[in-house]
């Protein structure tokens, strides 16, 4: 079983936006590992002829109506924002200087 | 931008190169709520006041498919030829980007709705080429960025940017082409023949209005050239959001001549985003990304299966409608016009226009005149499209009853046309507040006629005499005496009865 990376790990960090000190990365790596081995066990029992399972309930078509609901006022939908402007979500800067 | 894109003629590329494109095009569907939750839909509404817990992310809200969303995808897939999936799923697509707050976005992945069809489009001279899709999916669109702080609204130079997550979660469908091979020097035209007629198969489809000026239909156009005779794609440059017909085709000739120059240095084209600049047709680099994309696509757990049931799909393959190429060609044949003419009504954007009219009463040579000539000419002055003019189908059936009552001749009814566009009421009332019913009162229309005649006595000689033509310098005069309002045809009767000649 191939063990995961410190590479793998920090790639996860980037995507996930968490900044991980050197010694965290190599913390993550062994208890991931642990974490996907257990999983993996699964594999040994469920054949090719079980397909992977998304949702657990075989439900299917669950459709609501093209019906207009209410919608949260703006102050509503803004009360979590930790910062706010024009009565719209304000968030830092995207993209640094080019 | 400080750079100049190096380039070559568009003859010197096609020369060298074989271009192959991929079309991607955006449709906003125009259901009454989002695709996920039952925020309204409705435009001009204030930030953030259609919003709610779904689609917000917010911890523990479970999203419902909205059933005319996937009735839609459904609708476009039959009408694009496409197989239609017996069960797919839903994907979070996942990024980390503020125009979706849960951080993903509701698409599918490896199961579309829809997939494997085609569709016909015609070219400007007539001649049809087969347009293969590769899938249709269902998505959602993202929230509105307004970048505050840097030049012109930029994101580059910003000090921060502003959400508002109205948009966020209106339902999107995404249609995705085959590579189109083989349309060499028409790519471009190929191009804009397919948005076009993608564009009528949506409204005919009624699932959505399709306004690329404002955003319901966007298109991506990706493009690679290679060398005669090889079999291999080149690399493919991608640019976003191209939104308009003309556009379309710009950027797709632009993007060959781009290509052809760097591929002719030496050089290599890069795997990129590019976005397209309306002022100068040209495009420009987005920003490069530093790693490779990586969704982690995975099926969304909060979703279940869609399994289009086989009746469902056949009750709506059997209430399609008439699909617009072969509309086309009925009307064409019943109207007794050629394919050039067609074209002009399509290029114009007249032809639902002249439908309406004729289903509003008119006759269709009258219906298709009003439309081409003074409708078109009063749009092009203003700068609108026609069906926004202020004046409705029935408004201009309306005249053309009042021409072929003899109400009205051409010149009054174009002032009734005029002073409806000026917002002055509908086509009677014009009528009424001008005063610009023909003179139908034969006592004013004799004595008019007999001033005429004694005013011009060396032309009315003439007429006597058997110049029946002379009579036009008299019909002009009583037109003139009339300020117009003259049946003309009535007056030059007239004028002949009242020098003894036969018509």
């Amino acid at each position: 079983m191939p063990g995961i990376t410190r590479e793998e790990v920090a790639h996860l960090a980037r995507l996930a936006r968490l900044e991980l000190k050197p010694e965290e990365l190599d913390h993550f790596a062994g208890q991931l590992d642990d974490i996907i081995g257990a999983v993996a066990r699964v594999s040994e029992v469920a054949d090719q002829d079980v397909p992977p399972t998304s949702h657990p309930l075989p439900l299917t078509n669950v459709m609501r109506p093209d019906e207009v609901r209410p919608s949260l006022t703006p102050e509503q939908a803004l009360s979590g924002a930790p910062a706010q402007e024009q009565q719209r979500f304000k968030v830092p800067q995207i993209l640094g200087e080019e | 931008m400080t750079t100049t894109t190096d380039l070559v003629s568009y003859e010197d590329a096609l020369a060298s190169y074989d271009p192959v494109m991929g079309l991607e095009v955006h449709v906003e569907l125009g259901t009454k709520t989002k695709m996920f939750c039952g925020c309204s839909t409705e435009l001009g509404a204030a930030a953030n006041a259609q919003t709610c817990p779904v689609c917000l992310g917010l911890p523990g809200a479970l999203p419902v498919v909205n059933a005319i969303g996937v009735e839609s995808a459904i609708k476009i897939g039959l009408a694009l030829n496409c197989e239609i999936a017996e069960w797919c799923r839903f994907a979070r697509k996942n990024y980390f980007y503020p125009d979706m707050p849960k951080n993903f976005q509701t698409s599918q992945y490896d199961e579309p709705i829809a997939f494997d069809g085609y569709l016909d489009v015609q070219l400007e001279d007539g001649e049809t080429f087969r347009v293969e899709i590769e899938r249709a999916h269902m998505e959602e669109d993202t929230g509105k960025s307004t970048h505050v702080g840097g030049a012109t609204g930029r994101i580059h130079g910003a000090s921060h940017s502003l959400l508002d997550y109205n948009r966020a979660g209106i339902p999107l469908i995404e249609i995705v082409t085959k590579p189109i091979t083989g349309a060499g020097e028409r790519a471009p035209e190929v191009a804009r023949a397919y948005v076009r007629e993608l564009r009528e198969l949506i409204r005919a489809l009624g699932v959505s209005e399709a306004r690329m000026e404002m955003g319901q239909m966007r298109c991506d156009v990706n493009l690679s050239l290679r060398p005669h005779g090889r079999e291999k794609f080149g690399t493919r440059s991608e640019t976003k959001n191209v939104n308009s017909l003309r556009s379309v085709e710009r950027a797709a000739r632009f993007e060959i001549q781009r290509h052809a120059a760097v591929l002719n240095d030496g050089g290599t084209i890069i795997q990129e985003t590019r976005h397209f600049h309306e002022d100068t047709g040209s495009t420009t680099s987005g920003r490069v990304k530093e790693e490779a994309e990586d969704y982690r696509y995975f099926p969304e757990p909060d979703l279940v299966p869609v399994a289009p049931s086989r009746e469902w799909v056949e009750k709506l393959r059997a209430e399609l409608p008439e699909l617009p190429l072969v509309r086309r060609s009925r009307l064409r044949e019943e109207w007794g016009i050629s394919g050039t003419d067609m074209q002009a009504i399509l290029n114009a954007g007249a032809l639902d226009s002249i439908v309406a009219t004729i289903d509003a009463g008119a006759d269709a040579a009258s219906a298709r005149k009003w439309w081409m000539g003074e409708l078109a000419r009063a749009a092009n002055e203003s700068g609108t499209a026609l069906d926004e003019l202020a004046i409705t189908p029935a408004q201009v059936a309306r005249v053309t009853e009042l021409v072929n009552a003899g109400d009205l001749n051409d010149k009054l009814a174009r002032q009734v046309i005029e002073g409806v566009l000026a917002g002055e009421g509908t086509p009677d009332e014009v009528v009424d507040r001008r005063g610009l019913k023909v003179v139908s009162d034969e006592g004013a229309l004799t004595t008019a006629v007999e001033e005429a005649i004694a005013g011009n006595p060396a032309i009315a000689d003439k007429i006597r005499g058997g110049k029946v033509a002379a009579a036009g310098a008299l019909v002009g005069a009583v037109m003139k005496a009339t300020r117009g309002q003259a049946d003309a045809a009535r007056v030059k009767e007239l004028i002949l009865q009242k020098l003894g000649v036969e018509g």
